[in-house]
């Protein structure tokens, strides 16, 4: 192969960053080191030297012992255990790998934690003669608190069990029970021994009633979803740069979104708005900026912008507070004390922070909530902070780099804690809507919507669908009109591609446009609920947020969000307009499922898998929906 | 979904970037360690990249223990000019007049006294708070374990059994006066991916990394240059063999490799069928188990 094609296939390579955890002398080490053995990613010198080692220190006899591959701080190689994060780096043609071998000892969970922050695939390791342990409970819980979305629970050492299906069954299922109180999106079972070498790269023999594929062929093939936003521009400063008087620039790293040179900016906690002048890197300037990119931002006003400031889109602004809740993992032999101040790190802010309350700590083996009033070393639990100076962040569920941050102990300036900004809680502020001008009254009808109701016989309600471009929207929304209107319900459709035809002509399609496209259809369909109106949109709408907003305008009882789901190589088969090869080559810009990405809802209404029901059934089901929530009597 | 992706390789840069960026926002006098080999060429590039189109905000400082291959001090100073870098060259001054070398005191004391005092004297001379370095974890075993932050006391140490925890890319820069971070902003590179990017960047280094025929004698199967102050044993002859240097340091205590790739290509070709591990080549990893941790913990890199 030449160079340009390795390089070109160099840079196709995707990156897959896991853990191995579990507890102690569940095999992890050894089982990185088989994996790298088998995969024949061992240099010949330290092969040898693993040998020798094997014999001299080893606990396999005269057989390698592939946990001192890993293994490789004196302390961990005489005490036999791991005490902190070994970082291994191997690639295979198919995808790159970064393994944090991750040790299993209670004592050192906050090390887990570290190789788990940046993980997007945890591999929990069960030693198949004990079974699920509290420190197995320990580590899912934390890699799902940390939201890695994919889990291999990797049943180890089955030659000890006479490789036993039996007792692989049964520990799955109970690592299922135990899992349904997670929120990991996929779960993924592997009975293997790695001192053996069984089902780590070749399928075991010993095993036949094993479907499954081995664990190395398992990790290059898993699907892993991007667990990158850009919807929401978040640029943390980092950094002012000042070249003689003719440049100032703003250094930092997306963190989410993306960034043009003209968008409107807000700099956040002040508020102050500018637009961007232009983007820099070494190489020059460029057109956009998204994460995880390093850049350096001009703006086009001279306003006060420090390290510690957040430029944000105006429109889509962080929570910007001095008190939130997050969940916490306590790391420090010093327990925590809510008397003392500490110091908070978070995007490039530093500020003290007090905990007002430890609202509950987690009990790891039931994922329980139970009354406390401290956390001690490698507790969990949800506290409220305050701090001194405003911060601006989101939930870390929805931005992981700027929902979460670290408390520093300020006398030792050890970490003491890791936290994930939660969403936030019922009782405080909402987001700040823009006010609406005091000198303009509501006129109030003197006919009420309740009247029209009357009159009309129905219920007036807004039902939102939403799905990528050809995923049937269009087609569903016009039989659920024609179905109602033959029942006598006084029902119409509200198109998106209609819509661009006249209200919002004026519009294109950046994520601000679409914004602005989404709060006129909500609008159009407020007013026409206010008339006892059933409206049906049929939006692709492709960022939560957006649809949010659609739902605060309509009002929530009112709106019912239907999630039209097909897989997009459907999608494209339907496509008869060639609206996808256009999108593809280029021809159209910002196309939603191409160039431009579509958030599914997170908890729709109603989801209608388009590709497998029918178009009178998809029908039905909203009219299920509807007669089931009270407007359709 | 396609599109807004970054390359394993810009993803690398990006991080680098970032941490340098933290650490001079963070401490009050950096320095960048400077030993002029491939990875040093790349971590002052990225350098150069954080902090464009300023100046390095902080000197390159070069611990010389005098033994360095002559390429390599004639690619240094014309590398610093080029880049009108401010570089500081330091060393212990006393052991070097004490005519200090690895023939007679060993690797480990020599290693000890020109390149671990040399350093930790002028980290201490200089006041700096935090030193960046190009060592990257898949060198070395006790190296993979080490944090982007290395915490060291006010004598330079490092433990290993009790280092902060560190999460995402919140990087702790805390520290009490007198005591310093060791910073790896090169952490999660690879051998290959250096070589990637030099080739992607086209970033000059020293020539010795590409073969050509140079006189050399074979001894307990590494190729040992016949240069400076190298001591010929009995039946020793040099002869002329085509080798490069996969990795560079002190000439006594560097072998080189066989080799005929005297391009970037076939460098690269090369590394990416290699059966030995780079650091083969590094006589002072070699001294017995655990050798790189311990002198890590003394204040080495």
């Amino acid at each position: 192969m030449g160079i340009k094609e390795l390089l070109r296939e160099n840079e196709n390579k995707d990156l897959l960053r896991l853990l191995t955890c579990g507890s102690v002398d569940d095999g992890k080490s050894t089982m990185i080191g088989r994996l790298l053995h088998d995969s024949k990613q061992i240099y010949d010198d330290h092969l040898s030297t693993l040998e020798k080692d094997s014999k001299k220190v080893g606990s396999a006899g005269e057989a390698i012992d592939f946990s001192l591959l890993l293994d490789g701080l004196k302390a961990e190689r005489e005490q036999g255990i791991t005490i902190d994060v070994a970082y291994r780096y191997f690639s295979t043609p198919k995808r790159k790998f970064i393994i944090a071998d991750c040790p299993g000892h209670a004592q050192y969970t906050r090390n887990m934690a570290t190789g788990a922050s940046t993980a997007n695939l945890a591999v929990v390791l069960i030693d198949a003669r004990h079974g699920v342990v509290e420190q197995t409970k320990r580590h899912s819980f934390i890699a799902s608190l940390l939201d890695i979305g994919h889990i291999v629970v990797a049943i180890n050492k089955m030659d000890l069990v006479d490789y036993s299906q039996e007792v692989y069954d049964k520990i799955r299922s109970e690592y299922e029970d135990f899992a349904s109180r997670l929120e990991v999106r996929n779960i993924h079972f592997i009975p293997m021994s790695a001192l053996m070498g069984d089902n780590i790269v070749e399928q075991s023999p010993n095993m036949p009633w094993f479907m499954g594929t081995p664990l190395l062929e398992y990790l290059q093939t898993v699907h892993i979803a991007s667990d990158r936003n850009l919807i929401d521009m978040r640029f943390p400063v980092q950094y002012v740069l000042r070249q003689d008087m003719s440049f100032r620039g703003f250094c930092g790293t997306v963190a989410s979104g993306i960034l043009r040179p003209g968008s409107e900016v807000s700099v956040l906690p002040s508020g102050k708005r500018t637009k961007i002048k232009s983007i820099h890197t070494f190489e020059g300037m460029v057109d956009e900026a998204y994460p995880p990119m390093a850049v350096t931002v001009a703006t086009e006003d001279e306003v006060d912008i420090s390290r510690g400031d957040m430029l944000v889109a105006p429109n889509n602004s962080p929570r910007v507070s001095q008190s939130f809740d997050a969940a916490v993992v306590w790391m420090s032999e010093e327990p925590l004390d809510t008397e003392r101040h500490y110091r908070i790190k978070h995007c490039s802010t530093h500020a003290q922070a007090e905990v007002t309350n430890v609202v509950y700590r987690f009990n790891v083996n039931t994922i329980g909530r139970e009354e406390a009033d401290s956390l001690t070393l490698n507790e969990i639990g949800r506290l409220r902070i305050d701090t001194s100076r405003p911060l601006a962040f989101d939930p870390y569920r929805r931005n992981r780099a700027t929902g979460n941050f670290i408390l520093i102990d300020p006398l030792s300036n050890a970490t003491v804690a890791a936290g994930l900004i939660l969403d936030r809680t019922s009782d405080e502020d909402q987001i700040q809507q823009p006010k609406v001008s005091t000198n303009i009254r509501q006129q109030v009808s003197p006919v009420s919507l309740e009247e029209r109701e009357a009159r009309l016989g129905q219920k007036s309600a807004t039902i939102w669908l939403t799905g990528l471009p050809k995923s049937g929207k269009s087609t569903i929304a016009n039989g659920l009109e024609r179905h109602l209107f033959d029942q006598n319900r006084m029902v119409h459709v509200l198109d998106g591609e209609n819509l661009r035809h006249g209200l919002s002509e004026n519009l294109g399609f950046t994520a601000l446009d679409r914004s602005e496209h989404i709060r006129r259809a909500a609008s159009v369909a407020k007013m026409c609920n206010d008339l006892g109106l059933i409206t049906v949109v049929a939006l692709v709408s492709p960022y939560e947020t957006d649809r949010c907003h659609a739902r605060t305008i309509v009002g929530a009882e009112k709106f019912f969000e239907v999630h039209i789901d097909a897989p997009i190589e459907v999608c494209e088969e339907r496509d008869t307009d060639g609206l996808y090869v256009a999108a593809k080559s280029g021809e159209i810009e910002r196309f939603t499922g191409v160039t431009a990405p579509y958030e599914p809802p997170v908890n729709p209404d109603l989801k209608i898998d388009s590709k497998e029901t029918p178009i009178d059934l998809a029908v039905q089901k909203i009219v299920d929906l509807l007669s089931g929530r009270g407007i359709l009597g | 979904m396609s599109g807004y992706h970054l390359s394993h390789l810009d993803e690398l840069e990006a991080e680098a970037i970032h941490i340098m960026r933290e650490v001079v926002s963070e401490f009050e006098n950096p320095v960048m360690l400077y030993s002029v080999g491939k990875d040093s060429s790349v971590m002052v590039r990225l350098a150069r990249k954080a902090f464009a189109p300023g100046k390095l905000p902080f000197p390159l400082l070069h611990v010389d223990t005098g033994f360095k291959f002559e390429e390599m001090y004639a690619f240094r100073d014309k590398f610093v000019k080029d880049i009108d870098a401010n570089l500081i060259v330091e060393g212990n001054e006393k052991a070097k007049a004490d005519g200090a070398n690895p023939f007679d005191l060993g690797t480990s004391q020599c290693c000890a006294l020109l390149k671990t005092k040399g350093l930790l004297d002028a980290l201490k001379e200089g006041k700096y708070d935090a030193a960046f370095g190009g060592a990257r974890r898949d060198e070395e075993k006790s190296r993979a374990k080490e944090r982007v932050y290395s915490f060291r006391d006010k004598f330079g140490h490092w433990d290993p059994k009790n280092q902060r925890p560190e999460l995402w890319n919140l990087y702790n820069g805390q520290h009490n006066k007198g005591e310093n971070i060791r910073v790896f902003p090169l952490s999660n590179w690879t051998e290959l991916d250096i070589w990637l990017y030099i080739y992607k960047e086209q970033i000059p280094i020293v020539p010795m990394y590409f073969a050509k025929k140079r006189p050399m004698i074979v001894r307990d199967e590494q190729l040992i240059p016949v240069e400076g102050p190298m001591r010929l044993k009995e039946g020793e002859e040099p002869e002329m063999i085509s080798c490069r240097f996969r990795t560079l340091g002190c000439s006594p205590c560097t072998g080189a490799i066989r080799s005929e790739a005297d391009t970037l290509e076939k460098v690269i070709e090369e590394i990416m069928t290699a059966r030995q591990s780079e650091r083969i080549t590094r006589i002072i990893d070699h001294d017995r188990d655990g050798s790189m941790e311990l002198k890590k913990r003394e204040g080495y890199f």
